[in-house]
C-alpha cells in the first residue's frame, strides 16, 4: 500500500505511522462527560468500506495526514493535511 | 456414528464407503430458544456447551458462509495457558484443561499435540519478566520451566546462538502448550452440537436484529426472519457490523493478521518457538510445513490478505532466528480479520438489550480460547450470569477504567496491541 502524502507525493506505507480513526482529531472538552470520552478513546464505527484515518509521515516530511481509504479493498482515495481536515 | 480405530480399519477394508455426512443441513425453523450468530470456533463451541452443560438444544447457529471458513480455519493453531493477569490467567488455564479432554469429550480427533511452547528471551530484563510470568503460570496451577541457553540448545539446536544483536539467553518452556488441527476443532464441535439437536445453518447471513422495547425478539437473515428468545453475537472480525444492528458501538477495531506456510521439510521443530525480539513465532505441521507468523499489519482492514511490509518483517525475523530455514520456499500466505480491543483482551458480556449477548475482542489469540469461551458464553446465555472463569471480560471496563486487562502493559489504546 502506498499513501499519497500531500507534501511528498506517493510514498511507501513503511514511512508512515498509523494512529487510528480520524475521530482522534475531535477531542472532547475536559468536562464533556464519561460517555463522550469513552466514545473518543475506545468506541469505533470500524467501517467495512470507506474510512478516514490518521497517519503520521514519520520517516518523511513529518506531516500528520487524514487518509480516506477503503478497508475492504485497500484502495486509497484521498489524503489531506490535518490542518485542512480540521476546518 | 461414533469414531474408533476399529471403524477406520473396517472402512479401509470396504473402500471407505460407509462414512456419512457429519452434520445435518436443516432448513431454519421459525423460532428458537437461542440463536448464535457466527459459526466460527467460538459460535460452535458455545452451541455445544449450551446443549451439553445446560440441556438447551433448541438452538440455531447462523453462519453467513460455511462452517469454519473464518478465523477458525486461518489461525496458526497455537494453544497455551501462559497468561499473567488475574482474569486472563484463570480463563486460559480452564481452556487448556478443556483442550486436554476435548478429543475424548467430542469423540473427534482434533490432533491436539502438547508439543510445548518455548518463548525465547534475549536480555537480563526479559529474563526477569519471563521468570515473573512463569511464576504466575505455576501459581495458577499450570506449568512453566525456565531454560538456560544450554537448555534451549537441547530443544532447538539449529537456531542462531551466535547472534550478537539478539543472543539467546534462555527460554520459558510451557510443556502443556502446543498445537491442534484448527478445522477439526470446528468440525468436532459442530458434530457434537448437531448430534445434540442444534441446527447448524450455513449460507445464512444475519442482516438485522429485532428489538422491541429493549427486549430482543429475533433476527432478519438472508434466508428470512427467525424469532428467538435469546440472541448471541460471536462473529470475530465482523463484530462491529453485527453489534451496530443492535445500535451498539463497540470498542473494537478490525485489523488483518497474516500467516505463512513453507513447503514440507523433514522433522525439524518439535515445539512452538517464539522469538522474543521482533514478532515471530514458528511451528512445524504434521505434514512437514513450517507454519509461522508475526504481528498485525497495523492499520484497520477487512481484507483477508496482508501487505508486503509485514511479510518482509516476518521473513527478516525468521532469518535472524533460524537462518537454517532460509532455503525453504514459502508455499502460501493468507490473512484473517482480527477483532482488536483496546487492552488486547476479550469481552464476554450481556448488553443493555435484554436477551442479547456479546462475545468479541479475541484479537490474535482466540483459537486457544475456543473451548473456554464457548463454555463461559453458554453459561452466560443460559443463566444470564457470567461464569467465574470469565467474569472480568466486561464490556464496561473501558468506560470505567476498572479492571482493564492489559496483558502487555502497553496501555489501553487501539493502536498499541
Ligand atoms: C493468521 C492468524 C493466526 C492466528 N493464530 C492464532 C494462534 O496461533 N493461537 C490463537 O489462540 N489464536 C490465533 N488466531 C486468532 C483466532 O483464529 C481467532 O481469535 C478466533 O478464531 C476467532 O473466533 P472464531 O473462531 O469464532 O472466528 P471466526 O471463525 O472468524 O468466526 C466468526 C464467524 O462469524 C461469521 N459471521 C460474520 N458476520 C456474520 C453475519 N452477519 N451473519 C452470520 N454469520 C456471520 C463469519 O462468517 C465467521 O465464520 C489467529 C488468527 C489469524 C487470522
Ligand atoms: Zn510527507
Amino acid at each position: 500500500m502506498r499513501l499519497p502524502c500531500p507534501l511528498c507525493g506517493d510514498r511507501d506505507r513503511r514511512e508512515f505511522y498509523y494512529q487510528g480513526h480520524a475521530l482522534m482529531l475531535e477531542r472532547p472538552l475536559r468536562d464533556a462527560g464519561d460517555a463522550a470520552w469513552d466514545n473518543y478513546l475506545h468506541n469505533r464505527d470500524n467501517p467495512a468500506g470507506e474510512t478516514r484515518d490518521l497517519w503520521h509521515h514519520e520517516a518523511g516530511c513529518g506531516a500528520w495526514i487524514v487518509v480516506t481509504r477503503n478497508t475492504v479493498t485497500h484502495e486509497v482515495l484521498d489524503a489531506i493535511l490535518v490542518e485542512k481536515a480540521r476546518v | 456414528m461414533g469414531y474408533s480405530g476399529f471403524k477406520i480399519i473396517k472402512e479401509g477394508l470396504f473402500g471407505q464407503k460407509g462414512w456419512k455426512p457429519v452434520w445435518r443441513n436443516p432448513e431454519p425453523k421459525p423460532e428458537y430458544d437461542v440463536i448464535i450468530i457466527g459459526g466460527g470456533g467460538h459460535g460452535l463451541s458455545t452451541a455445544y456447551y449450551l446443549a451439553k452443560e445446560h440441556g438447551i438444544t433448541n438452538v440455531a447457529v447462523l453462519e453467513k458462509g460455511y462452517l469454519g471458513g473464518g478465523n477458525i480455519g486461518r489461525n496458526t493453531t497455537i494453544v497455551r495457558a501462559n497468561y499473567f493477569l488475574p482474569g486472563n490467567s484463570e480463563f486460559y488455564s480452564h481452556s487448556l484443561k478443556l483442550w486436554e479432554g476435548m478429543e475424548q469429550d467430542l469423540n473427534y480427533n482434533t490432533m491436539m499435540s502438547q508439543r510445548g511452547v518455548l518463548n525465547l528471551f534475549h536480555s537480563d530484563g526479559q529474563r526477569d519478566e519471563f521468570v515473573r510470568r512463569g511464576n504466575a503460570m505455576i501459581n495458577q496451577g499450570d506449568d512453566a520451566i525456565l531454560l538456560s541457553s544450554e537448555g534451549v540448545r537441547e530443544q532447538v539446536p539449529f537456531i542462531d546462538f551466535e547472534n550478537t544483536r539478539f543472543p539467546i539467553y534462555g527460554g520459558l518452556l510451557h510443556k502443556r502448550g502446543g498445537t491442534a488441527r484448527h478445522d477439526a476443532v470446528a468440525w468436532g464441535y459442530a458434530r457434537g452440537a448437531d448430534q445434540r439437536g442444534v441446527d447448524l445453518i450455513q449460507n445464512c447471513e444475519v442482516t438485522a436484529i429485532d428489538i422491541e422495547s429493549g427486549v430482543v425478539k429475533g433476527v432478519q437473515t438472508s434466508r428470512g426472519p427467525i424469532r428467538a428468545k435469546k440472541v448471541a453475537i460471536v462473529v470475530a472480525g465482523r463484530s462491529s457490523q453485527v453489534a451496530a444492528m443492535a445500535g451498539i458501538r463497540l470498542p473494537i477495531e478490525s485489523h488483518v493478521l497474516q500467516a505463512f506456510v513453507s513447503e514440507g521439510v523433514k522433522p525439524l521443530l518439535n515445539n512452538v518457538v517464539s522469538f522474543g525480539m521482533g514478532h515471530f513465532y514458528i511451528s512445524q505441521s504434521d505434514k512437514g510445513g513450517l507454519v509461522f507468523g508475526g504481528d498485525l499489519d497495523f492499520y484497520a482492514s477487512y481484507a483477508a490478505r496482508g501487505n508486503l511490509p509485514m511479510a518482509e518483517h516476518v521473513m527478516d525475523a525468521a532469518m535472524t532466528l533460524m537462518p537454517a530455514i532460509g532455503k525453504a520456499r514459502v508455499l502460501r500466505s493468507w490473512g484473517g480479520i482480527m477483532d482488536m480491543s483496546p487492552d488486547g483482551s476479550p469481552i464476554i458480556d450481556k448488553t443493555d438489550t435484554d436477551g442479547l449477548f456479546l462475545n468479541c475482542g479475541w484479537c490474535y489469540g482466540g483459537f486457544k480460547a475456543v473451548p473456554a469461551s464457548g463454555f463461559a458464553y453458554a453459561h452466560l446465555i443460559a443463566k444470564k450470569m457470567p461464569h467465574k472463569t470469565a467474569a472480568k471480560f466486561r464490556l464496561d471496563r473501558f468506560a470505567t477504567g476498572q479492571d482493564l486487562l492489559d496483558e502487555e502493559g502497553t496501555g489501553s489504546q487501539h493502536n498499541l496491541h
